[in-house]
């Protein structure tokens, strides 16, 4: 069970931190635990894993298909491994590894991207995955999880240590707003509804859920009544909860800071058309590639900010 | 198949699975005939003497792994490991058959003794790593077997993880390129020549030995010797032909999948015939 905080503000706790916390904290009492890296240490949060658990942590250097494939020949002999690269680098780059190597051969692998969309800023571009998760979507059996804030990060790595599979946890490195209360627990697979409302209904994922709340909020006080979803798995996609919002309130609207092509509007609007149609607008980027930027110049340059939920709402609305 | 020491034995396990892998190829119609043909030596080495498995425990956690990595080979991995006892010599019919358990390409989730799912080429050196590295971290004294084709290393992960593998002293790794000179396309040199694939391990840092890949006593002692050497992976070199033993392969350009006849296939067939007995009166 999860606990919604009263109010959202910056985590204390930076995303990489927690991550990396759950991490040592498992691999103390689990020796099957290894931690991978493509030389991004120093951004992805792992150093005090490698400090502290040198003969597990492996430093792949700048090779990420060879690091995939050595993730899944550590599971080939029991091992748990979580690889991280940046975002771009561990999907789209090793997306044949994925398949083959861990997919395929049903091996136990764990993959870390990080900086998703537009909290690549400063890096541009070339580092800014829109598609990460649209590319590894179509892999069958994936599991794919953006977690929300450091709470969650937490309870997922811990989870995902005892689980078996392929899991792309897509990640925020540094701050994300606080959602959920300290000793919340979650569900992989399930959305988690955060408010509930009768006229529309907010699905929501990663930095968007907070832009999500706050949109929620003005719409409430225009006598709007909004239902709010943090879906954090993109698939399998909670098939029952969008077939339920569809018939609670009709319409609804998706934020993800992702193409909309093959994103978490894509997996909704597929689960929606197998049970109940309804009227969906998409909140995200709409088919364009990355750039240099602060996030909040990104946030504004791609729509993905509060008052573009608000409209998206409203256009949802007027369709039903 | 038992566990044999002599040189003239290995031979007559080698010629044996080259003519299981035509009787298998014979219900197909068309198969990745040439790579098959060229590694059957390696395969009597690794499976009649060197490595430590048990076929009536496939899963044995301290088992010695081989990732074929040509996984279009599979062919005769399958035939080696039926007549090593690790599935019934029937289940050969099912090569490439619909709803199969023995595909093109090897698959560690549907056939009894296969270590890893290949085909894409050059991912199975990473894994073989990762299996590597994971014995190590567990204190098993296992050994990863990895075959390469030479076509197979134009990927450039193949050599990703050569860097990698002697960076981290892999010396439980022991690899064969199965130097057949050919690939799809035609010949190597043709396509894309890698030149001295030994030197360019050996500049990796590995230990390399060039081994006549058709000679099953050279390649034993090269795994012996890769076995002793201790602080870096070791690299086989296979010297050998693309569909050597096939009466309508070997020599033809290219050979890497083929189409044959039922009269061609049966020839080839009574030809092995011929090649086994002639290997048996040598022991």
């Amino acid at each position: 069970m999860f606990t919604v905080r009263d109010s959202f503000e910056t985590s204390p706790v930076l995303m990489r931190d927690a991550m990396c916390k759950a991490l040592t904290d498992m691999a103390a009492d689990d020796d099957r635990i290894v931690a991978l890296d493509a030389d991004l240490i120093g951004s992805s949060g792992l150093k005090p894993f490698f400090k502290l658990y040198p003969e597990r942590a492996i430093q792949c250097g700048i090779a990420e298909a060879n690091m995939i494939g050595i993730a899944a020949g550590l599971s080939l002999v029991g091992k748990v491994p979580y690889a991280h690269s940046f975002g771009c680098f561990s999907s789209r780059r090793v997306c044949d590894q994925i398949m083959i190597s861990a997919a395929y051969a049903k091996l136990n692998v764990r993959i870390i991207g990080s900086d998703p969309g537009i909290t690549a800023a400063k890096n541009g571009g070339t580092h800014m995955p829109f598609e990460d998760m649209g590319v590894l979507r179509s892999i069958p059996q994936i599991t794919l999880i953006e977690p929300t804030d450091p709470v969650m990060t937490d309870y997922i790595v811990r989870k995902l240590a005892n689980e078996y599979g392929v899991y792309y946890i897509r990640l925020v490195r540094k701050e994300t707003a606080a959602i959920y209360e300290e000793g919340s627990t979650f569900e992989i697979g399930k959305g988690n509804v955060l408010q509930d409302g009768r006229d529309v209904t907010i699905f929501a994922s990663g930095i968007m859920v907070a832009e999500a709340m706050k949109a929620a909020t003005v719409l409430k006080n225009g006598g709007v009544s909004v239902r709010v979803v943090d879906m954090f798995t993109w698939k399998p996609i909670d098939a029952e909860l969008v077939k339920k919002c569809a018939a609670d309130t009709g319409c609804f609207v998706t934020a993800e800071n992702h193409n909309i092509y093959g994103g978490l509007g894509s997996a909704i609007a597929e689960a929606a058309s197998k049970s109940r149609p309804v009227p969906i607008e998409m909140v995200g980027v709409d088919d364009r590639f990355g750039q240099v930027g602060s996030v909040d110049y990104l946030r504004e340059q791609y729509n993905l900010g509060a008052m573009d939920i608000i409209e998206a709402a409203k256009r949802a609305i007027a369709r039903k | 198949m038992d566990t044999y020491v002599s040189d003239n034995e290995l031979r007559t396990v080698a010629e044996g699975i080259r003519l299981v892998t035509l009787q298998e190829f014979a219900g197909t119609g068309s198969g990745h005939v040439g790579g098959s043909m060229s590694i059957v030596e390696t395969l009597a080495v690794l499976y009649g003497s060197e490595m430590r498995v048990r076929p009536e425990e496939p899963d044995w956690p301290d088992r010695d792994r081989l990732i074929l990595s040509k996984g279009h080979a599979g062919p005769a991995l399958y035939a080696t490991l039926a007549l090593k006892g690790f599935f019934p010599k029937e289940m050969l019919s099912e090569l490439n058959q619909n709803g199969g358990r023995l595909p093109s390409h090897c698959d560690r989730n549907k056939t009894p003794g296969i270590d890893m799912s290949t085909g894409s080429l050059g991912q199975g050196i990473s894994v073989a790593i990762g299996a590597a590295l994971g014995n190590r971290m567990n204190g098993s004294d296992s050994t990863t077997y990895l075959i390469l084709g030479d076509g197979e290393c134009n990927e450039g992960q193949v050599w990703e993880g050569a860097m990698f593998a002697s960076f981290h002293k892999l010396d439980n790794l022991i690899a064969f390129v199965d130097n057949n000179r050919q690939q799809l396309d035609g010949y190597t040199a043709d396509v894309l020549d890698m030149e001295d694939l030994g030197e360019k391990f050996r500049a990796f840092g590995w230990f390399v030995q060039d081994v006549d890949g058709h000679d099953c006593g050279a390649i034993r002692r090269a795994v012996q010797a890769a076995k002793e050497n201790v602080g870096e992976p070791a690299m086989i070199i296979l010297h050998t032909e693309k569909g050597y033993g096939c009466t309508f392969a070997e020599g033809v350009v290219p050979n890497h999948h083929m189409s044959y006849t039922p009269e061609q296939i049966q020839e080839a067939i009574a030809n092995a015939k011929n090649r086994l007995i002639a290997a048996q009166a040598e022991v």
